[in-house]
């Protein structure tokens, strides 16, 4: 029998850890659960049926979903531009000191989320889903960066140091030995990454960033629960899609 | 380069080429245009100005005592809003993938099919937890700050809600991807529902339910401050405030204490899991 000391010994401190965070918080929790906030929640929710379905808002929750779309599909491109960019020196191809600084580059674009990027890039594009793009571009260059460097780390250096010896110019071979070896990795990468990137540039509107978020905050600060009730379902549908669409691709290039 | 100095070769891909740039032209200009795309804004002078004044705040980062005092606060703030947030996740999600596990249906064991009202009972409570994960956390945040003011509690809510949905559906994939045989022999055997799950689901599955719960509440402590953006507490909170007030320094210290505080999270997250597995 297993000596029960150590396993007893976390439990309780976790739960003093436990206790303490519950401590902290401010909220009232005995009210939060009581028969009339249940009633206050209920109102709440009901207040947003029926969803709004003029024709009006119907065309804009569609062009507020091709805008999140058209967001997340430009926000990529450029982060796998920029990503690539910033991939190469960070493979070490320009030796240690270039490989340092932009492997801290890259970490720093990554560790900053995309809602918080919004919210700086918001100061310096303004509103809107320029933002967004610009926001989705910057942390997404950080993963995509550190993700192709890896790549092309990875790659067998042969075919370039051929190329190399018989007189091909170093961009030449690149484009020709070491780019096609990595192409479907960092291709999929990049499929990877916009599916994420949808889902974050739905929600990057409610700093102002453009897209079905800034639609939701919009209605949302207006009292129109009705419309927001719309924009949600529009949201919903947006990560729906995507998700079984991306499933269904991925077990198509599995099997 | 230098092979088409003297044969010239025809490139044999070219139409391929030109297609895929003609494609990838036609889609990406409506999405540029439909993405407000214009550099332009960005040296746009009063814009370049705002800019600068921003950046030039960003040096030195607060350091007063009073603030970093503040900002102490709010990080364990944010640390206690995702601690809890993911225990009452697991007390939405462990009793609803309880409830849509088929493995452990009776009627299933013993007729081979799902009598209808329980097939019912599992399918409903997995479109439930389907729907709850399919809202992103700070879609819930701000809606529940609507409900129930700023603060705290909306940032616990939006958690225990959107993980709950997550947290239920993969406690129901390990339950049902676990060797399920020796729960059944117990079920065949006479043992009861609770008994079964007790003696035989529960003790195979625990470590891997722990370990992705660990994993969770990693996420929830990031999630927490960006949560924190639509006014549901912690440091996400107050680094909104500092950015509305274009207090730089402040934003920055905020900045290196969340990257600190994701990276710490990340280890202890680490660690416990190497310990319970």
């Amino acid at each position: 029998m297993p000596s029960l000391t150590r396993p007893l010994l976390a439990l309780a401190a976790w739960l003093v850890f436990f206790a303490a965070c519950v401590a902290t918080l401010s909220g009232d929790w005995a009210s939060l659960f009581s028969a009339g906030s249940a009633r206050g929640m209920a109102k709440f929710v009901g207040d947003f049926f029926p969803p709004a379905h003029d024709p009006e808002i119907l065309r804009k929750v569609a062009a507020g979903s091709l805008e999140t779309l058209a967001m997340s599909w430009i926000g990529t491109l450029i982060a796998a531009v920029a990503g690539l960019g910033l991939a190469l020196p960070a493979a070490g191809r320009w030796g240690g000191m270039a490989k340092g600084t932009t492997r801290l580059l890259l970490n720093g674009l990554r560790a900053v989320p995309e809602l918080v990027w919004a919210a700086l890039v918001v100061v310096a594009a303004g509103l809107g889903p320029f933002s967004g793009t610009l926001a989705l571009a910057l942390h997404t260059s950080g993963v995509l960066g550190r993700l192709f460097a890896e790549a092309l780390e990875n790659v067998s250096p042969e075919p370039y140091e051929s190329l190399r010896r018989h007189g091909v110019g170093a961009a030449a071979a690149f484009w020709y030995a070491t780019f096609p070896q990595v192409l479907p990795q960092l291709a999929s990468y990049a499929l990877y990454r916009w599916e994420i990137n949808i889902r974050a540039a739905a929600i990057l509107g409610v700093v102002g960033a453009g897209g079905l978020g800034q639609m939701l905050h919009f209605h949302l600060s207006l009292f129109q629960l009705h419309e927001a009730a719309s924009v949600l379902i529009a949201m919903i549908l947006l990560v729906t899609v995507v998700d079984l669409a991306s499933n269904r691709v991925r077990r198509a290039l599995t099997s | 380069m230098r092979v088409t100095d003297t044969v010239t070769y025809k490139d044999p891909a070219w139409h391929t080429r030109i297609t895929w740039t003609v494609v990838f032209l036609a889609v990406l200009l409506p999405a540029g245009w439909l993405a407000e795309f214009n550099p332009a804004v960005l040296w746009d002078e009063a814009n370049l100005r705002t800019v600068g004044h921003f950046l030039g705040t960003f040096l030195p980062p607060a350091h007063s005592l009073e603030f970093l005092n503040m900002v102490a606060i709010a990080t364990w703030k944010t640390i206690a809003i995702a601690t809890v947030g993911t225990v009452l996740a697991a007390i939405i999600g462990f009793p609803a993938a309880l409830a849509a596990n088929r493995a452990l249906s009776l009627s299933a064991l013993t007729t081979g099919r799902m009598a209808p009202w329980a097939a019912a009972v599992r399918w409903t409570v997995r479109a439930v937890l389907i729907f709850l994960r399919s809202v992103p956390e700070v879609v819930w945040a701000l809606l529940i700050v609507r409900a129930v003011g700023l603060g705290d509690t909306a940032g616990v809510l939006a958690i225990a809600l959107t993980y709950g949905g997550m947290l239920g559906k993969v406690y129901l994939e390990i339950f049902e991807s676990t060797d399920v045989e020796a729960t059944r022999s117990l079920l065949r055997n006479g043992a009861g529902r609770t008994q079964g799950f007790f003696y035989g689901m529960l003790p195979a599955c625990l470590p891997e339910l722990t370990s992705y719960t660990v994993y969770r509440w990693e996420c929830a402590i990031r999630a927490s401050v960006i949560m924190g953006f639509v006014g549901a507490g912690g440091l996400g909170q107050q680094m909104e405030l500092s950015m509305r007030m274009l207090a730089g320094g402040e934003v920055i210290t905020m900045l290196a204490v969340f990257v600190g505080l994701v990276w710490i999270a990340d280890q202890v997250s680490l660690q416990l899991r190497k310990w319970t597995e």
